[in-house]
């Protein structure tokens, strides 16, 4: 794509957006302190051609192996389309990109020693791309020991709680608290009011529990049963078993290497959506988060169950889910088919939903080094408060999921969700949330802690 | 609910036996403990999707990787007995951190090889079995039954055969076995093949219900540990036994109560045994 089909593509994910008002909240975005996707400042060229040959250093801290491998897999790739592409507009601030990518396994422990490799062995300017909550939650408090900014990629609640330190940012992947809060009330409404919730047994699967409670709580909804599975598990019949018999809806998320299992499981347990029916006398729907499948063919034998189904996806895996041009140059940058396949090979399915936000979280560091002025490790608390002044990203190349709202006080952004049903072998969106949907009041202010 | 807790803890308690049997035998007869042996478990499971993949059909792949994989699992296994555990005399601390060696050198060439993730195996045949409450996978029953007929297999070979004959000589004594003309040479690389090849089988079957990857090879370990442990390091019997006893409280205990808590009275139970009856239910005691 050259240059001038490029800015076309900006242009038209700009137009895209002003037709569509996503934003309830669209007016006080279009306030000052928005930061737009413009990539293509033909000044950036030049200054890379005349600038400085020091690249900016991003350390990767990827799960090439452990139970987060695949999601690895995908970050990785989209991480290095990514800075790929950043090179070919000018790289950050004049200065090339650079990715040092280093395997935490997946594993807390491993997680603070990578951040510690990274920042003092690599001398990286940034760590960045943790996915897995209970890694995040591990090697936050390094990050924050060693002074280095650390930008997840993660969707646990825990940068937002105020858990961590104000060098964690979560900029362009929202937390599971307002993926929740921006689908629940969808999720009552349609399909019904007694729902059991079966989630992972670890920090990440805490957040899904209590928020999805409290927004039960708040809309007169009832959980009928809250069931933790270890993320090692590799049998889940028993667990089901467990759900009681006045449930409308079966609330399912599950991460790991035995997803496609859990959810053939399920199926064998409960039969088609026909045979639901007779669970009880009521009749049982299924609404998953797509982490329960992410990276799984939804025409896998076994899962024929799911027809019918809703998820919930944080970017559409088909891509006439959100056909906006700007998600047309992501996918095809980072060479996935329209079916959510890598174009190489049709059975490596993308973590679609996630891997996004390693995309846009790598332009959010563009973003900040490029308003900040940022030249090296000494200026770090420039462009930590620089960060904290955003307020949010606008839809564009740069930004392919949609637009996001940033806050500073709590170092995470809202975005737009979707809820798509699974009929004729594939994902279908049928609703589309707004980021006012998943907001909520923030519940701490990390600009007042000490840097 | 006790039903399904029963059918899923049989299931399991089969599985169990088939891996913890290898260990056993091994122990038994060479009284050595390998801990490597959940890496062939999972080599089972790896080389299976391999025919898998390389046949491209879940049947024939399946019969492929029943007929090859237990077979490349012993060749491998011969290997290393005869140029790792040979070369240290069988000492049993050097075969602990030998077998731990080759433990980590399978795992990081599978993760060369096989890739990081999770790979599904399609089931040869997939079916639903309805019951009145439930549905549940006919391919799991399937797995059971045939865990099942290996254990009569083994059994059999131990009981009937020369080989099982010699084995069960050099278990009792390996000075006067040898005396009386028992290769025990051959014996003990027999016996490692076998104990890597059902670790292997196990994985053939165990896949489709699972899905492979490099770090399987861990939970059947510990788990095969215990069974091995409280049913007596080198008994047969006692393994079968002990597979059920653990099988089946895991089944129930996860159903009503927790998993975790599952695992934590198994543990508990094979304190108790190690302090009441060293030797395990069915073991001897150790000399």
């Amino acid at each position: 794509m050259n240059k001038k089909e490029e800015e076309k593509v900006d242009q038209q994910s700009e137009l895209n957006l002003s037709r569509r008002t996503v934003l309830s909240t669209g007016a006080a975005l279009a306030g000052a302190g928005i930061i737009g996707s413009q990539l293509i400042d033909p000044a950036a060229k030049t200054a890379y051609a005349a600038g400085s040959d020091e690249p900016i250093r991003i350390g990767f801290q990827a799960h090439r192996t452990g139970i987060g491998a695949l999601y690895g897999r995908w970050y990785e790739r989209t991480t290095n389309a990514a800075a790929k592409y950043i090179n070919s507009i000018g790289g950050i601030a004049g200065r090339p990109i650079e990715i040092i990518t280093e395997d935490d396994g997946t594993d807390p422990k491993r997680g603070a020693d990578v951040v510690e490799k990274l920042a003092t062995k690599h001398k990286v300017d940034f760590v960045y791309g943790t996915l897995f909550s209970h890694v995040v939650m591990g090697s936050a408090p390094r990050a924050g020991e060693l002074k280095i900014p650390y930008f997840v990629v993660s969707e646990g609640y825990h940068v937002a709680s105020g858990a961590l330190n104000r060098y964690v940012f979560q900029p362009c992947i929202t937390d599971v608290r307002s993926q929740i809060t921006a689908v629940a009330n969808w999720i009552f409404s349609n399909l019904g009011k007694n729902v059991a919730l079966i989630y992972p047994d670890y920090a990440f699967g805490y957040d899904h529990r209590d928020y999805a409670s409290a927004a039960a709580a708040k809309s007169g909804a009832k959980i009928t049963a809250k069931i933790a599975i270890p993320p090692t598990a590799s049998s889940f019949t028993r667990y089901f078993i467990q759900i009681p018999k006045n449930t409308d809806v079966i609330y399912h998320v599950m991460v790991g290497p035995g997803v496609l299992t859990f959810v053939r499981e399920m199926g064998e347990h409960f039969g088609s959506v026909d045979v639901f029916e007779h669970y009880g006398s009521k009749h049982l729907k299924l609404f998953g988060f797509i982490d329960s499948l992410e990276g799984v063919n939804i025409n896998s034998p076994g899962l024929e169950f799911l027809d019918g189904s809703h998820f919930w996806e944080a970017m559409p895996r088909y891509a006439d889910g959100y056909p906006t041009a700007a998600e047309k140059f992501y996918r095809d940058t980072v060479g996935i088919d329209d079916s959510g396949a890598s174009k190489s090979d049709s059975k490596d399915v993308a973590a679609y939903s996630h891997m996004f936000g390693c995309w846009e979280t790598l332009f959010a560091i563009k973003e900040a080094v490029e308003q900040s002025g940022y030249k090296s490790k000494k200026d770090y608390q420039t462009l930590i408060e620089t960060f904290e002044g955003f307020s949010g990203f606008n839809e564009g190349i740069a930004h392919p999921q949609g637009s996001k709202v940033f806050s500073g006080k709590t170092h995470q952004c809202y975005g737009q969700q979707f809820v798509s049903q699974v009929k004729n072998g594939k994902f279908n969106v049928v609703h589309r949330t707004s980021i006012a949907d998943g907001m909520y009041e923030p519940e701490t202010d990390y600009t007042k802690k000490s840097l | 609910m006790v039903f399904l807790a029963l059918l899923d803890g049989t299931v399991t308690a089969f599985v169990l036996a088939l891996i913890a049997l290898g260990l056993s035998l091994v122990f038994g007869v060479m009284r050595i403990v390998n801990v490597a042996h959940g890496e062939f478990f999972m080599l089972g499971a790896v080389l299976s999707w391999f025919a898998y993949h390389w046949t491209g059909d879940a049947l024939w792949g399946f019969i492929l990787a029943l007929l090859v994989a237990p077979v490349i699992v012993g060749v491998i296994a011969v290997l290393s007995e005869r140029y790792i555990l040979r070369k240290v005399h069988y000492n049993p601390e050097s075969t602990i951190v030998a077998t731990i060696g080759i433990l980590y050198v399978i795992q990081q060439l599978t993760l060369m090889l096989f890739g990081p993730e999770a790979r599904p195996v399609e089931a040869p045949i997939y079916f639903r079995v309805v019951f009145p409450w439930f549905g549940y996978s006919g391919y799991k029953l399937l797995v059971a039954a045939m865990s099942g007929l290996c254990l009569c297999g083994v059994w059999i070979l131990m009981k009937r055969s020369k080989l099982g004959l010699y084995m069960r000589a050099t278990q009792q004594d390996h000075e006067i076995a040898t005396t009386f003309g028992v290769p025990t040479k051959k014996i003990y690389a027999s016996v490692f093949a076998l104990g890597g090849g059902l670790a292997a089988l196990a994985g053939v079957l165990v896949v489709p219900i699972r899905q492979a990857d490099h770090l399987m090879g861990l939970e059947p370990l510990l788990l095969s540990f215990i069974v091995v442990i409280i049913g007596g390091l080198g008994s047969l019997r006692g393994t079968i036994i002990a597979a059920f006893l653990i099988g089946i409280s895991d089944g129930i205990i996860s159903v009503f109560y927790e998993p975790t808590l599952a695992k934590m009275l198994a543990t508990l139970f094979v304190v108790m045994i190690l302090i009441i009856k060293p030797g395990g239910l069915f073991g001897e005691s150790p000399q």
